[in-house]
């Protein structure tokens, strides 16, 4: 009894972090809804406007294409979202356990590093009329010597957002179904359906699908509300007449006109509301489709040949992936070119010159970037860590209403909130600052982290801890000694995750950040418009290595702390 | 925690006191004070940050005053002016005072109004400035009238801005002369211009210059908008547009989103014409090899239309000794003279060259203008800008008209 009794007094101070975490959470995500409710209805005060009314949303409705933009908004949400997941889906049932399989998880992941809007910013140089695809096959095959005037990028149906936003959402989904089926005995399912007589395909979805997709199902709903409401993507590839609602709403939260504040604030709401019923769209097509399986799993079809498939799934995966490096390429050219006109395949002269002239205004970008980045995932993995831990010490998981919380700023888009948050930090005293910056990517840098954490986290054997305590190592020797070396490489790698979703925030960055706080990522925003593609390859090239440069060291630091013996003892699970 | 809350609570009156009793000798103070005081403070510069050379011109600044008056200048970069606008009403709407944080804008037109209008800036006080002296307030009459609102010493001139057309020689031999022959040259050459989407100032610029154009009475335009008649007046220019707009890049579908966003397309040759607002940018582009060295610049015959921008210091900055310092460094003949240097940047100065040594003069007549580049003789008319409260008129015309994508 009495060795008991100080170690729970020392491991009582991770039963808190829950809470703690929901608070810190919670109260500027509340704040900043508040924030855009009031003035949604007419009331802001100190400006003058004290009542309630309906005037903002009435003038909303009034607003010319404001219809196209919800719609547009809606569509952008949903159709990314079913394309994505049904590559992923079918290129996990036809694929799983083979090397082309193996290949994909392998090249896909570092994609999921680089920021959306840096493979907005390349897709734009590849898809134009005037862009790498048609100068490579012109003049030779097209018979231009001058660009096309045909649309194809910011098409006003959102064909080449959609585009953009897919490619960048198969990595994740990929990744979170990767997650997801570790717990599943995928080999044993299917290897049962196959004796059975199912096609590989339908082996997979009618035994390995119904078990993972209740844990894939918040990612998704993550990737409905990314895409519906993505601000800086559809600035870059996304139609202009008009654009998409979240672009729309920006430009107003920045009108000098105050009447428009009321107007964007409703527009948050509106936002916001698109997203929940895009949601609700998608539980329904759920619900329809699980009838229509539960009826094909009764009546036991075999599938046919399901070849073409599979090979749908991997040519998908394979254009989106051509695509994004191709993207990638362009801007890394790009950076170092001085001209390169059309219809010239490759720049006609290279130099460093731009690095050079940009190097001053890249490096405060850089360091701003770095800075935040690294603050904000470090207390995230400090939080993630003691709740994890916190359940690890309780009989129970962590409750799903917890798991929602955590995914709360995934799911709600950011628009909806950031304009209220800013007006908190304002009222603070502490808008525009640095801190307000690092506790603004805290919010969305944690989530991701404790995704990518908490398996691994949950699966560490709990003997471990048993055999330490009865070898007389306290509680604290026990996480520093032997718990956390044990998890190190997956801790290093839920940095690195937190860290690119850091480098890639644009909104956040600019309304915590008061508009003056500049990081790699709103730099390249803000020159994205003017179009020169030499300083915007720079800021792409750096936004691409950051995160790099993370997984690199996260991946290989283990190796080098430990050597080969760290391979050893984590992996040799053997009794 | 305690003793930290008793200190505050201890030492937050002195510092209103200090606020205040600092505030009210500010009017006061002679040049030589403001200079004293501004050193050591951090100037945050809000200007439009989407081109690199203003950027580059605004570092160089910087790094002046840094040395010479040990002033901090920090540049935040806009999208849009107006965010800086948004930004002093959200302070004022948080009851924030003092201690801002901007104390330096790049302005004029609209916005400069509604922040004259809404009081949320800090002056008269440019003509404290000692370099303020040396403006052209008689010829360029666009200096004291800012969009035919008065400036009232609220915002210091900065540069002198008209609106030329870019053109590839390449392609065009004969640039059109009005805004009726651009577009018979557009229905000629389909998908070769196009101008940026309103509400960006620049193709608000364009819808005024087709306004003036065609209109019948142009005095109206110095007046402010009569709604009851703005339909009637402005129904030349819609007629303009609806058969322009099928004829222009992307069949007026797409529009570039900004001055600098025509650049790529110039150099593309997706366009053949474009729009500025610095008669030497064609030129300085050239020179960096942004644009090939065939494009030229135009004006029409009756004149375009010109301005100048401002700067200006909200009512609640926090350094803005700075910010006095650094505008007057900017309207030194100098920073002047290197602005309108279109290797730098290619800005028209403000100043009046009678006023200057002819020692500072020859910094101005060395310039090499480029190939691109218009005489100021060559610029023909400056029209004046119409009336403030028409920029967001005739941009709530263009959205309800064009930006539903027809």
């Amino acid at each position: 009894m009495s060795l008991k009794k100080p170690l729970k007094n020392q491991k009582s101070i991770f039963r808190f972090a829950p809470l703690v975490t929901t608070i810190l959470f919670l109260g500027p995500i509340l704040a900043g809804l508040s924030g855009t409710l009031f003035p949604a209805f007419g009331f802001i005060p100190d400006i003058g406007e004290e009542s309630i009314s309906l005037a903002p949303w009435k003038e909303l409705i009034a607003i010319p294409g404001i219809v196209d933009s919800i719609q547009l908004s809606f569509f952008t949400g949903v159709i990314t979202t079913a394309i994505s997941l049904t590559v992923v889906i079918i290129f996990f049932a036809g694929w799983q356990n083979t090397k082309l399989f193996f290949y994909a998880q392998r090249f896909l992941s570092p994609l999921l590093s680089v920021p959306h809007v840096t493979i907005a910013l390349g897709l734009a140089f590849l898809l134009t009329p005037s862009g790498w695809i048609v100068r490579l096959i012109s003049p030779w095959a097209t018979g231009f010597i001058r660009p096309p005037d045909i649309i194809i990028l910011q098409d006003a149906e959102g064909l080449s957002l959609i585009f953009g936003l897919v490619i960048k959402e198969i990595p994740f989904l990929f990744l979170m179904t990767m997650a997801a089926i570790n717990q599943v005995n995928v080999k044993a399912n299917c290897n049962i359906a196959r004796t059975l007589g199912y096609r590989p395909v339908m082996a997979w979805l009618k035994t390995v699908l119904p078990l993972i997709y209740p844990q894939i199902r918040l990612p998704i709903f993550a990737v409905i509300a990314y895409s519906s409401s993505t601000v800086d993507v559809a600035m870059v590839l996304g139609p202009t007449t008009p654009p998409t609602l979240a672009v729309q709403l920006v430009k107003w939260f920045y009108d000098p006109d105050i009447n428009m504040h009321y107007i964007a604030s409703a527009g948050a709401l509106v936002q916001l509301l698109i997203v929940i019923i895009a949601i609700i769209f998608w539980r329904f097509c759920e619900f329809i489709l699980f009838n229509l399986g539960n009826k094909t799993l009764n009546k036991g079809s075999r599938g046919r040949s399901d070849a073409h498939f599979r090979i749908f799934a991997a040519i998908a995966l394979l254009t989106g992936f051509c695509f994004a490096l191709l993207s990638l390429l362009g801007m890394a050219l790009w950076s170092l070119t001085i001209s390169w006109r059309f219809p010239s395949s490759f720049p006609e002269s290279l130099s460093i010159s731009t690095w050079i002239d940009r190097i001053i205004q890249l490096e405060s970008a850089f360091l701003n970037t770095l800075s935040v980045g690294l603050l904000s995932t470090f207390i995230s993995l400090i939080m993630v860590i003691s709740c994890l831990e916190s359940e690890a010490n309780s009989e129970h998981k962590v409750s799903n209403r917890f798991r929602l919380l955590i995914y709360l700023p995934l799911l709600v888009p950011q628009i909806a909130f950031l304009f209220g948050t800013q007006i908190f930090f304002i009222i603070m005293g502490v808008d525009g600052s640095w801190l307000a910056v690092a506790f603004c990517h805290f919010i969305f840098v944690l989530p991701y982290v404790f995704l990518s954490l908490e398996e691994t986290y949950r699966s560490l054997d709990d003997r471990y801890r048993r055999i330490a305590i009865c070898l007389g190592s306290s509680y604290f020797k026990f996480m520093l000694r032997i718990k956390l070396p044990l998890l190190l490489k997956p801790i290093l790698i839920a940095f690195a995750v937190g860290f690119a979703v850091s480098v890639s925030l644009y909104l956040p960055t600019l309304f915590a950040g008061a508009g003056r706080f500049e990081t790699l990522t709103t730099e390249a925003v803000s020159l994205a418009a003017s179009g020169n593609r030499r300083i915007i390859g720079t800021y792409a090239l750096m936004q691409m290595l950051l995160p790099f440069i993370a997984f690199l060291l996260a991946t290989n630091i283990t190796k080098l702390i430990y050597g080969q013996q760290y391979k050893k003892t984590t992996f040799n699970d053997q009794p | 925690m305690k003793i930290k809350k008793n200190f505050y609570q201890f030492i937050i009156p002195f510092l209103l006191i200090f606020c205040i009793t600092g505030q009210k000798e500010i009017h006061s103070q002679s040049w030589d004070q403001t200079l004293n005081s501004s050193k050591g403070q951090i100037v945050y510069w809000n200007a439009w940050g989407g081109d690199e050379r203003t950027n580059s011109y605004i570092k160089w600044a910087g790094e002046q005053v840094k040395s010479r008056f040990g002033i901090t200048v920090r540049h935040v970069k806009l999208t849009d002016t107006a965010q800086a606008v948004t930004r002093v009403i959200a302070e004022k709407a948080a009851g924030k005072h003092t201690g801002g944080s901007i104390d330096l804008i790049w302005i004029n037109g609209e916005n400069f109004a509604t922040m004259k209008r809404n009081k949320l800036l800090y002056g008269p006080w440019t003509s404290n400035a000692p370099n303020y002296q040396l403006v052209d307030t008689i010829n360029k009459k666009t200096t004291t009238i800012d969009f035919s609102v008065p400036v009232e010493g609220l915002e210091a001139p900065w540069g002198m801005a008209q609106l030329v057309f870019m053109y590839d020689s390449k392609s065009v031999s004969d640039p059109p002369k009005t805004v009726k022959e651009l577009l018979e040259w557009s229905t000629k050459n389909k998908g070769r211009f196009t101008y940026p989407q309103p509400p960006n100032f620049l193709g608000t610029t364009f819808l005024k210059q087709v306004l003036i154009e065609l209109i019948d009475d142009t005095s109206l335009l110095q007046k402010k908008v009569n709604p009851k008649t703005f339909v009637k007046v402005t129904t030349p220019l819609w007629d303009y547009l609806d058969i322009i707009h099928p004829k222009l890049w992307r069949s007026g579908k797409i529009f570039p989103q900004n001055g600098p966003a025509q650049h790529p397309l110039m150099d593309d040759g997706e366009i053949d014409i474009s729009l500025s607002f610095e008669p030497s940018e064609a030129s300085s582009l050239i020179a960096k090899g942004t644009l090939p060295n065939t494009i030229r610049t135009f004006v029409l015959k009756g004149g375009t239309v010109g301005n100048t921008s401002f700067l200006a210091i909200p009512f609640n900055s926090k350094s803005r000794q700075g910010a006095m310092v650094l505008a007057n460094f900017l309207l030194s003949p100098e920073a002047q003279a290197r602005k309108q240097d279109p290797e730098y940047w290619g800005n028209t100065t403000v100043l009046d060259l009678n006023k200057l040594s002819p020692h500072e003069v020859s910094w101005f007549t060395n310039i090499d203008y480029g190939v691109a580049t218009l005489r100021p003789e060559e610029l023909g008319n400056t029209l004046l800008e119409p009336h403030a409260s028409w920029v967001s008129a005739l941009e709530k015309g263009w959205l309800q008209r064009y930006s539903a994508g027809k």
